[in-house]
């Protein structure tokens, strides 16, 4: 399993999606694109804060492609997402081990690194891993029913897909015009 | 009324609805009273997770409030422009201002400085709000952060609180 088939199951999944800056959102846009899609162009560690702040906003479900790397640069947000714990966000970590974006340099972790250990220790109480796209389908299937984390252990490597050639205020606004909220 | 009971209703009268917080000694008062106002207050962990938190909320249509010392501003500042800036976000920021002349602890005052030259490189306008007339300001500037979906900010002076 690789990041684009769990981005193409998160993908036919009715709710939001926020989704990680580089390959993360360009693999979205390119295999579903859709208003409902908030594509991050920078600022990485923001995507799982940005789909805490829409889960706490509005009550539609929101899903946040998140990966390993970009959430150890602000594993702090894990303990604020366990104290909020808004029933509709469910954090979807890539854990391929890589910058992907960047060249696929390994991230800055043992690879001991125990990343749904770290949720659970944070204080989520939902945290499942996932190694296949059964077993993916299964947790997002369940987890409409509670703040959720799910661990996908994936494969290196990135899919073709094209640079995302909308502006960030058309993203913006496509996307609050499909909430209702501009 | 308190200067802090002052602040909290200028908050609340501009229709701020969502406050993500780390805390100064300075705002504690502040802090607490927004414990019991209707505006959602979400401590984070870092100041640069209250920029994401505000900009998940802002595209949902709120109005979101950064409450943080100075200092949070350099812990912040990719986020600011390549987040917020980036998809002409709201944000307000509201810093209680260290490192001044009543400053007793040496390792405020580089950042203390600094702040407001950082936020004019971001392009971020602020008011510095020294005394109480200067209230009027502070919320005409939070009305015009969400009017406008773009950043404001506000140092809070030590003088405010005598």
């Amino acid at each position: 399993m690789k990041r684009i088939d769990i981005i193409r199951r998160v993908a036919q999944q009715d709710g939001l999606i926020v989704a990680n800056l580089g390959f993360p959102a360009r693999e979205l846009f390119s295999a579903h694109d859709r208003p409902g899609n908030f594509y991050m162009l920078g600022s990485m560690g923001m995507a799982g804060p940005i789909g805490l702040g829409l889960a706490l906003g509005q009550p539609r479900p929101v899903y946040v492609i998140e990966g390993d790397g970009a959430l150890l640069m602000n594993l702090g947000s894990l303990a604020t997402i366990a104290r909020e714990a808004p029933p509709n966000l469910c954090l979807v970590i890539v854990d391929n081990g890589v910058y992907g974006s960047t060249g696929n340099q390994p991230t800055a972790r043992a690879a001991e690194t125990d990343i749904a250990a770290l949720a659970r220790a944070a204080g989520c109480n939902h945290v499942i891993e996932v190694s296949d796209e059964g077993q993916l389908q299964d947790a997002l299937d369940g987890c409409c029913s509670g703040s959720t984390v799910i661990v996908a252990h994936a494969e290196a490597g990135n899919a073709e897909a094209p640079v995302i050639d909308l502006t960030p205020i058309a993203i913006k606004q496509r996307f609050m015009r499909h909430l209702g909220a501009m | 009324m308190t200067i802090d009971r002052q602040i909290v209703d200028s908050i609340e009268r501009a229709g701020v609805d969502l406050v993500c917080s780390v805390p100064c000694n300075m705002l504690d008062g502040i802090m607490a009273l927004l414990g019991s106002s209707r505006v959602r207050h979400v401590p984070v962990t870092r100041e640069e997770e209250g920029v994401g938190i505000a900009a998940g909320a802002a595209l949902a249509g709120r109005k979101p409030l950064l409450l943080m010392q100075n200092s949070g501003l350099g812990n912040c500042v990719n986020a600011l422009a390549s987040l917020t800036g980036l998809y002409e976000l709201p944000l307000f920021l509201l810093m209680s201002h260290r490192g001044g002349q009543r400053e007793f602890i040496s390792a405020q005052k580089p950042m203390g400085q600094a702040a407001p030259r950082v936020l004019d490189a971001l392009g971020i306008p602020y008011d510095v709000i020294a005394a109480p007339a200067d209230l009027g300001h502070l919320e005409s500037a939070l009305r015009c952060a969400y009017a406008e979906s773009r950043m404001r900010a506000a140092f809070l002076q030590p003088e405010l609180w005598p």
